[in-house]
């Protein structure tokens, strides 16, 4: 094709054409334009009159550059002008379609896929095999196939949460021929790109396809100065651009929301910015993940796990304090070891169980009044973890010495012993090895811990049971008793150095956080998890949407250690990790990961996504023409004198009719008129979701209901209108239809307070995804629903119960269909308190209208009408699907006038009371 | 024949009562009251009693007023001579045009202040007459509708008319109506003749806008309104300043040959109201100034 910048040509040759201009300006030049004949008595006193100009019989040059321009429209109209045209593929040897499909993919995987099928399409046309190949994949033999066949597998294949592991390996299992590569980028670099790249090249040209999106990534978040550090990357590091983060976690009904959020600034050319979040630790810990808002890729999601949560220690110790004994005092390395880590309060055991600590630790604190056991008792059967250490005072006291104190996991015997002490036989005793079952189990033993007094347990039968950690006389060292739901755990010694060396190992942290007191303020080491194995609870697809873990197989810490470093893979997904005691999070984005840009050897073609269409300009160049033909004959009429005074203001108001009105009168006018047009009726509303089609259903569809509603109710509402939720005032309407679209892109934050508000303040929004919810929420409007309402205030549902007030309304109705018959509908769940009276038909149930009523039964199809008034689209068969329509007409009244009114129909429930009370 | 002759009386009868009725409402807009002649003479009305000179015939005497006292009186009238005025409205094809359809032609406007001022006139008793020996000065109302029938009637087949001296009483006013575009030559001729007699008049010309204002452009052939001349141009809009030189010199030349017989000389243009045109006709004919 022959190129002229972006525009080319079809069919070049008759560009030649636009040699004969120059011939055609001396004939237009020749011919003066015809002469007027006229009527003039004045006539005798022009005789003899000469003309000025004697060039003034020619043509005006202006005139005749718009004939030539004219022309020349059309010469090159049909030379088939195309902007930005598609080099069509060339070749026909087997083609190799390499999508990275890794999560920097997911975000315009969609489109990845329809450039896919194009060049699926384009393969089959010319009957090119055709191998369609996921690099995230464990690498496989390479086979090509049909490419029908390989069409009808695309819409299957989904991108992957970790990045390409093996690239060198693909390059092995090529096939042996030559072929051509179309390789769809995500546009970072992963290791072994470049020999792959290599080894593809040598098979045939290789076109690469990446994205000019800039990718995000979201960094784990750590704790550190009291907030949590955030931060964020990007790809590439070009323009300012701000992002939000936004913290997920259950609220305190268990519903999932949104928490917290934070913006992030990028600078010019920044590639990573930090910033912190400071939250109450109430509701930092509730927190289970943090993602940027509105991407859609495992990339910008960071699951957390326990290294994020602080744990409210409650620290009481016993005795007085000693003045100038600091290194004394059974709580200094407590607090040593738990400040960083921990939020720590000091107090009186009231003051701290009102607090509801995670954790009480009890340093050597003998006795307990009465109510400070029972307030403990049932803190702890909560879930609450008592600690207690040994100590001099308990010791000396009698604390669980005939009977087990509840608050003691075990009986102790009198006095307790000391061993390797100047008045005593034996050498301090070392630790044994912890035994399997014990949370301590795999903690490596340092051999400078020894333990020169303790106090011992009474040999009971639970005992063994009981211990956790014993000395290698086998002396349990540690015990531990469950009590409710929360746990005692005695250590025998003190908590200071004075009994042992304990406190002063590393030992005594990690115990500590096995223990579950303290938490890991970093990634765990690798050999915090080896020796366990790990259990995936919930996994992350690669558009960071949680997903249930399912039977996925356990992963030993190893492996996990491993993968914690290099990146998640396919046996390894991202996701969160159950151990024994503890919880890992392993995310696609580590702490250090760097985003690197791919980079391809010198003169590879590379493809944008958002290479500009192609556009044949054919038509534009001929209706220019065209358009300078017609200038063209008012101009010649103006020349020689017939355009009167009336034509030429008729002429001027054809032009300032052409051209576009100012934008300030559609800014500030339209406001009112639209205010207006909302407010001086009732006016039914439907959200403009980007998808034409739907949204032109949606509006014939109310369009169809409002004609029902005028015919048979009172309600008598103006044609509808669409409203663009992130623009439009929503108050005007006291109900929305919205078609769920998997086109249209999420809302942005000041869009979804705006809907809150409406939600809150007694509007009504019927979502419809249009799919008769037969998948029960799977299919794609279903899952979008899904991410559409995550952002909204939804109260809990329930499927309608067959006593709403949706069902009498204004029809008595049982089913409410529309286009599809049987969905479920849902609607805000009635209260748990809601009973039914005696002789009534229905219960007594909750003041106010649902928020929000969702259903997949495409309602605005069955109701939508065309400009004649007669149904726009079929509805079932015969007189069945006739009747089917009907009822989807009686829903939608039902549904205006529950709008509209409320509950009023079930005030009726009170109708015998009230007559009772006349009767008196 | 007889059928085009009918047809015109027809359209005669048609048109004429409508411009009769229309330059009666001209006329009654300008009131006047017996234009007596502020001196003695013949008349009805009373003007004073003088002594009897010798040469006063006996019939003279007013007997009534003579027997009061010893002198013989004589009753005067004030005087009230009839004039005698004859108009002349251009027949030519040249009248005929109008520049737009809003617009009169010319000729109508120039018969409907003829027919006025005859109104007028013959109201007043003087004694009015056509140009020419169609319909020489008589007073009554019956001279009206002879005049408006010629008026409307003639129709002359040239291109620009000339006006006569022919069928003027001497001393008499004459008032010509015409565009005096064509050739000055006869007109002055006619006014020459005129002024021999000791005729005093008024000359109107009646212009159309668009040919005070040359509204043309582009490549145009002009002809006349008989089609018996022509001139082509190729930018009419360049001929617009001399073309208005031109006519300036015309109505230049023509208020001379006005100044030199002591005639009046004024432009009217058809796209103006009638009504001043008629007045300053009115005053001009009464000779003042």
């Amino acid at each position: 094709m022959f190129m002229l910048g972006p525009i080319g040509f079809a069919t070049p040759l008759l560009l030649l054409g636009l040699i004969a201009l120059p011939v055609l300006w001396f004939l237009l030049r020749a011919v003066p334009p015809a002469p007027i004949r006229r009527r003039f008595p004045g006539v005798a006193l022009l005789l003899g009159l000469r003309d000025d100009e004697a060039e003034a019989d020619k043509t005006p040059w202006w005139l005749l550059l718009l004939r030539m321009a004219a022309v020349a429209a059309a010469i090159i109209a049909f030379a088939g002008p195309v902007l930005n045209p598609v080099e069509r593929q060339a070749g026909n040897g087997p083609l190799l379609i390499a999508m990275d499909a890794t999560w920097a993919d997911a975000r315009d995987w969609q489109r990845r896929l329809d450039r896919a099928a194009a060049l699926l399409d384009e393969a089959g046309r010319d009957g090119r095999p055709v191998a369609v190949i996921r690099l995230t994949d464990a690498p496989q033999q390479v086979t090509f196939q049909a490419a029908d066949a390989a069409a009808t597998r695309l819409g299957g294949i989904a991108p992957q949460p970790w990045a390409p592991r093996d690239l060198m390996a693909w390059a092995e299992n090529l096939p042996e021929d030559g072929f051509d590569t179309f390789w769809l980028s995500d546009g970072l670099d992963h290791p072994g790109r470049a020999d792959l790249m290599a080894a593809l090249s040598a098979k045939g040209t290789v076109t690469v396809f990446e994205s000019p999106r800039p990718i995000f990534a979201l960094h784990p978040a750590s704790f550190g100065d009291g907030a949590i550090q955030l931060s964020a990357s990007r790809l590439p590091a070009a323009d300012p651009i701000s992002v939000e983060i936004s913290a997920r976690g259950p609220d305190p009904s268990g519903v999932e929301r949104e928490l917290a959020r934070l913006p992030l600034d990028f600078g010019l050319g920044e590639a990573r910015v930090e910033a912190a979040l400071s939250l109450p630790p109430e509701l930092r810990n509730r927190i289970t993940r943090f993602e940027i808002a509105g991407l859609r890729s495992a990339g910008a999601v960071s699951l957390t796990d326990d290294s994020l949560k602080r744990r409210k220690v409650a620290l009481i110790g016993g005795g007085a304090d000693r003045e100038g004994l600091q290194l004394l005092s059974p709580l200094h390395y407590l607090r040593q070891a738990l400040e960083p880590v921990a939020d720590l309060m000091e107090g009186s055991l009231t003051d701290l169980l009102l607090a509801s600590p995670d954790v009480v630790i009890l340093a050597d604190v003998a006795r307990l009044s009465q109510s400070d056991t029972d307030a403990l008792l049932d803190w702890l059967d909560d879930g609450g973890l008592l600690l207690r250490f040994a100590g001099p005072q308990m010791a000396a006291s009698d604390v669980s010495r005939t009977a087990e104190d509840p608050l003691m996991p075990v009986r102790l015997r009198e006095g307790g012993r000391q061993v390797g002490g100047a008045m005593s036989w034996g050498e301090p005793k070392a630790l044994a090895p912890f035994p399997e079952g014990s949370p301590f189990h795999g903690l490596p033993l340092p051999e400078d811990v020894s333990v020169t007094a303790q106090v011992l347990a009474q040999p009971d039968p639970e005992l063994a049971s009981r211990t956790i950690a014993a000395l290698a006389d086998g002396t349990p060292l540690v015990t531990r008793k469950e009590v409710g739901q929360g746990q005692v755990v005695l250590v025998h010694v003190t908590a200071n150095a004075e009994w042992s060396t304990l406190p002063l190992s590393g030992l005594f942290m990690s115990m500590l956080e096995r223990l579950a007191v303290s938490t890991r303020p970093v990634a765990p080491e690798a050999a915090d998890l080896a020796g366990q194995i790990w259990v995936p609870e919930v996994v992350l697809d690669a558009y960071g949407q949680p997903q249930d873990a399912g039977d996925l197989p356990g992963q030993p810490g190893e492996a996990l250690a491993s993968a914690m470093v290099a990146g998640p893979g396919p046996d390894q997904p991202p996701g969160l990790y159950a151990g024994s005691d503890r919880r890992v999070a392993l995310n696609v984005i580590g702490a250090e990961t760097t985003l690197a840009a791919a980079s391809w050897p010198q003169g590879t073609v590379i493809e944008g996504l958002d290479a500009p269409p192609e556009q044949a300009l054919k038509g534009a160049f001929l209706s220019a023409g065209l358009v300078m033909l017609l200038i063209d004959i008012l101009a010649a009429l103006w020349v020689s004198g017939r355009l009167g005074g009336l034509a030429r203001a008729s002429v001027l108001l054809v032009a300032l009719l052409l051209l576009p009105p100012p934008a300030q009168a559609q800014q500030s006018a339209p406001d009112d008129t639209r205010a207006l047009e909302a407010t001086t009726g009732l006016v039914l509303a439907h959200v403009l979701t980007g998808d034409t089609a739907l949204d032109d259903t949606a509006a014939r569809g109310l369009t169809g209901l409002g004609e029902v509603l005028w015919a048979r109710t009172s309600i008598e509402p103006d044609p509808p209108i669409g409203v663009n939720i992130e623009t439009d005032e929503l108050s005007f309407f006291p109900f929305l239809y919205w078609p769920v679209s998997t086109a249209q892109p999420l809302p942005s934050a000041q869009a979804y307070s705006k809907l809150n508000d409406y939600l809150r303040t007694g509007g009504m929004i019927l979502f419809d995804t249009r799919d008769a919810d037969l998948s029960g929420g799977t299919s794609a409007e279903g899952q979008h629903l899904q991410r559409l309402a995550a952002g909204l205030n939804i109260p809990p549902l329930e499927q309608i119960p067959a006593d709403h007030v949706l069902t009498r309304t204004f029809y008595l109705l049982q089913d409410f269909p529309g286009r599809h018959a049987r969905g479920p509908v849902w609607v805000e769940a009635a209260p748990p308190d809601a009973e039914q009276v005696e002789g009534m038909p229905f219960r007594n149930l909750n003041d106010g209208v649902t928020p929000v009523v969702i259903g997949g039964n495409d309602w605005a199809s069955a109701w939508a009408v065309n400009a004649n008034g007669a149904p726009a689209l079929p509805v079932g068969r015969g007189f069945a699907g006739e009747r089917q329509r009907e009822m989807a007409y009686r829903f939608g009244v039902n549904l205006i006038m529950h709008v509209l009114t409320g509950n009023y129909k079930s005030d009726q429930v009170h109708v015998p009371a009230l007559l009772d009370r006349l009767g008196q | 024949m007889s059928l085009d002759l009918q047809s015109r009386a027809e359209s005669l009868g048609q048109s004429l009562p409508p411009l009769l009725a229309e330059a009666e409402l001209l006329a009654a807009t300008v009131m006047m009251g017996e234009h007596g002649r502020k001196r003695a003479g013949q008349g009805d009305e009373f003007w004073q009693y003088r002594p009897v000179n010798a040469g006063d015939s006996a019939r003279l005497i007013d007997w009534r007023r003579s027997a009061r006292g010893d002198a013989h009186f004589v009753r005067e009238r004030e005087w009230q001579a009839a004039q005698s005025v004859t108009l002349w409205v251009d027949p030519a094809r040249s009248m005929t045009f109008s520049g737009d359809t809003s617009r009169p032609p010319k000729a109508d406007r120039a018969t409907l202040l003829a027919l006025a001022t005859a109104v007028l006139l013959l109201r007043a008793g003087e004694r009015v007459g056509l140009a020419g020996d169609a319909a020489p000065p008589r007073p009554g109302r019956a001279q009206i509708v002879k005049l408006a029938a010629i008026l409307s009637g003639a129709e002359d087949a040239g291109e620009y008319g000339a006006p006569t001296a022919t069928g003027m009483v001497s001393h008499g006013r004459a008032l010509f109506l015409s565009d005096f575009l064509g050739d000055l030559a006869p007109v002055e001729a006619a006014l020459i003749a005129a002024a021999d007699r000791g005729v005093r008049g008024a000359l109107v010309q009646v212009l159309d806008p668009a040919e005070e204002e040359f509204p043309f452009s582009g490549r145009t052939i002009f002809e006349s309104m008989g089609g018996g001349m022509r001139h082509e141009t190729q930018q009419a809009g360049d001929l617009r300043a001399r073309y208005l030189a031109r006519l300036a010199e015309r109505k230049d030349r023509l208020a001379a040959l006005g100044r030199a017989v002591g005639w009046h000389v004024t432009t009217h243009h058809s796209g103006q109201p009638a009504q001043a045109a008629l007045l300053w006709i009115f005053t001009a004919l009464q000779g003042g100034r």
